[in-house]
């Protein structure tokens, strides 16, 4: 049908095509400004739509990154709080322990003080003073020698007595300082025992002094977050992508962790389940599996809750002391029987693997080998595995709450960059629209050159008469100016 | 402790049971007729086979051979479904191949060989067995000879059966007319998949993995 109408000469293509040609470009002529219009109102319709749907898309990431902006200040006042609540805590547990000891340290002191003080009185007696009546012997002594014998034993006497005498007094003077000494001496260790309760007492107040460094630097960083600046909002983000990457790594390793397990026991499962039956299209030994292990992390969940380590569960932190002791002790024990269940089944993996190892060496005609004497190495392997793989995946509560904390964040990041590309396109389609409207005319102007051409020549002519009868008049008014 | 298993399984997925059996259903046929009786310790490595690779708590297999008039629970050399825990089916495994392996030492050729019959048989087994996934294994050279009066030449329903041919000798007069060989095999498969099945020879029996899907 197509060839036909574009034939209508069948003998002469090109004169056909011509023809075709020639009346296509007279109607395109003919409807070029309606056409313009309405390639120009569609190009703006489809352009100004982009952009008011960009524009409440933007809109919509405003409001997202305010929303974003609240939630991440709120974690990040809350987080805040929890570390000042913390210092608070302790400083209040040094206070309380070391100033509830005041009164006994200081009594201490006290005691020591005076001990040391009566020493030292002791200490500062004077030592005894040699007898009243020695000058008077000292100045009979030194009486010149008479030469009479009766005299000279006399004074010979005194000279003796004198001497021992002052023996006498020098022996009690010794005495005397070396009791002061041993009274100093024994000074020394009240001197010891105080220093060491000033260097405690040092120690104390140094660690209240750095506490309450950090709970200045916290408080700063609470004050900026409760105004909302910028800086704590990066700083807040920064430690939540960080915090993301790391509880998201944690989380792998745990996995992996829960894979190990699930493998150490869906195997002996299926000797207390059944290998038979399923569950949907799982097998329900591994279904089993699955739930223990799943069970094991909840319960380590609730012990991490109880234990008020995490807080993803806010009735349980605010719990009843004795409630709370409570549920961490109901915890800890389902925990510890799920362990040693799985221990026991680690034991039976062990068992039911060497059976098949067995039967299959039977069954392929081999002579079945007597088992290695340390064999046992694998199967304690594996119990202790079994016991302790339940309490390690207990502790992956805590990077489950920082992921899940965390990821609040990133999934805003995250939306926000979406948001913020699919306005972008928006405005991208709106603009190619625009542009695409106007080289469209561009394009139909061209295909109807010809059209166009000769209009344009015929405008010309037109002005350039207009203009040589315009010179004409100006001239004839001229000249009449002038015949007049 | 498996009671409280079960229990804790009951409570959590009570309604959510499946229905669809995933139970494999194997039914070996041995051809005991003529000549093909010497072939008898590759089947013998086949039931091994399948005993420890393929075969899992709750499976099903049973082996007969191929006599004159197989269409009988008599032909049914050794057949059970092993239980579902894995030691106990390990012990039954066992005895199983103990029925096999005092079958083979005792083992002696038919006149004729009623390949149909056995797949009747096979076919009204594992049906009674339930088993999710049926298999019909034919070892034999697939050459039928009906005792006269019986009657053979009528459709057989392999609805949800997959039957392997394993270890399709070649006869002498295969030799000289090879054709014969592969008109034969084109008549089983004609017949399996005239009956809803699906058809495969498999004359490697070192490439056994694809027994069973």
């Amino acid at each position: 049908m197509l060839p036909n109408i574009l034939t209508l000469w069948s003998e002469q293509p090109v004169l056909s095509l011509f023809v075709l040609l020639f009346i296509a470009m007279a109607v395109l002529y003919a409807a070029r400004k309606p056409a313009h219009e309405f390639i120009h109102a569609l190009s703006r319709t489809i352009h100004n739509a982009m952009r008011i749907a960009s524009r409440s898309v933007m809109y919509a990431e405003k409001r997202l990154a305010a929303r974003n902006k609240e939630v991440l200040l709120a974690a990040g006042e809350e987080a805040v709080q929890r570390i000042i609540e913390r210092e608070f805590y302790r400083i209040n547990s040094v206070v309380a322990r070391d100033l509830s000891g005041y009164p006994t340290l200081q009594h201490k002191l006290k005691d020591h003080i005076t001990r040391i003080d009566e020493d030292y009185t002791e200490s500062t007696e004077v030592p005894p003073s040699p007898p009243a009546w020695l000058p008077a012997i000292e100045a009979v002594a030194k009486i010149p020698p008479t030469g009479d014998t009766m005299v000279a034993k006399i004074l010979e006497q005194i000279n003796k007595s004198l001497n021992e005498q002052h023996k006498i007094a020098i022996d009690e003077y010794r005495k005397a300082y070396s009791k002061r000494h041993s009274i100093l001496k024994k000074m020394m260790p009240f001197w010891r025992k105080m220093s060491n309760i000033l260097d405690v007492v040092d120690k104390t107040m140094a660690g209240l002094l750095e506490r309450s460094k950090v709970i200045d630097s916290k408080m700063e960083q609470y004050e900026e977050i409760r105004k909302g600046t910028d800086k704590a909002v990066r700083m807040l983000s920064s430690s939540s992508l960080t915090q993301f990457c790391i509880a998201g790594f944690v989380l792998l390793i745990a996995i992996g962790g829960a894979v190990i397990n699930f493998n150490l026991i869906a195997l002996p499962m299926s000797e207390m389940v059944g290998g038979g039956s399923y569950i949907g299209p799982f097998k329900t030994s591994n279904v089993a599996a699955m739930v223990i292990i799943m069970v094991e992390a909840t319960m380590g969940l609730f012990l991490m809750e109880s234990l008020r380590i995490t807080k993803l569960f806010p009735i349980i932190g605010s719990m009843e002391d004795k409630m709370r002791t409570r549920m961490i002790w109901v915890t800890f024990s389902i925990l510890f029987i799920l362990a040693a269940i799985e221990s026991s089944l680690a034991y039976m993996r062990d068992m039911i693997a060497a059976d098949v190892q067995a039967l299959r060496q039977t069954l392929a005609d081999v002579e079945v080998t007597a088992g290695r004497t340390d064999n046992w190495i694998p199967t304690v392997g594996q119990m202790v595995m079994g016991f302790i793989l339940p309490f390690a995946l207990a502790f992956v509560a805590i990077p489950l709450e920082s992921f899940v904390h965390a990821s609040r964040t990133v999934m805003g990041i995250v939306a926000i960059g979406l948001v913020r590309g699919i306005a972008f396109l928006l405005r991208l389609i709106g603009n190619i629209s625009r542009y695409t409207g106007e080289t469209l005319i561009r394009i139909y102007d061209l295909f109807i050159f010809a059209p166009l051409w000769i209009e344009r020549l015929i405008h010309t002519g037109k002005g350039d008469k207009v203009e040589k009868s315009f010179s004409k008049t100006k001239e004839g008014i001229n000249s009449a100016k002038g015949g007049m | 402790m498996k009671r409280l298993a079960q229990i804790l399984i009951l409570l959590i997925f009570a309604g959510c049971a499946d229905t669809t059996s995933h139970t494999k259903g194997v039914y070996m046929l041995m051809d005991t007729s003529g000549t093909y009786t010497q072939e008898i310790d590759k089947a013998k490595a086949i039931i091994n086979y399948l005993l420890a690779a393929t075969l899992q708590p709750g499976d099903t297999l049973a082996v007969a051979r191929v006599d004159s008039a197989s269409f009988s629970e008599k032909d049914i050399i050794a057949k059970g479904t092993f239980d579902t825990r894995p030691s106990a089916a390990n012990e039954q495994k066992r005895k199983f191949r103990q029925k096999v392996d005092e079958f083979t030492k005792s083992v002696k050729g038919s006149a004729y060989t009623d390949i149909s019959g056995g797949m009747l048989q096979a076919v009204e087994y594992l049906n009674e067995a339930g088993s999710g996934k049926k298999t019909i294994l034919i070892f034999s050279d697939l050459k039928e000879e009906i005792k006269k009066g019986h009657v053979r030449d009528f459709p057989i329903q392999l609805s949800g059966y997959r039957v392997v041919a394993l270890n399709v000798t070649k006869l002498r007069t295969d030799q000289a007319d090879p054709r014969e060989y592969l008109d034969r095999l084109a008549y089983w498969e004609r017949k399996v998949t005239d009956g809803g099945g699906t058809w495969k020879v498999v004359n490697d029996l070192e490439r056994l993995e694809s027994l069973i899907d």
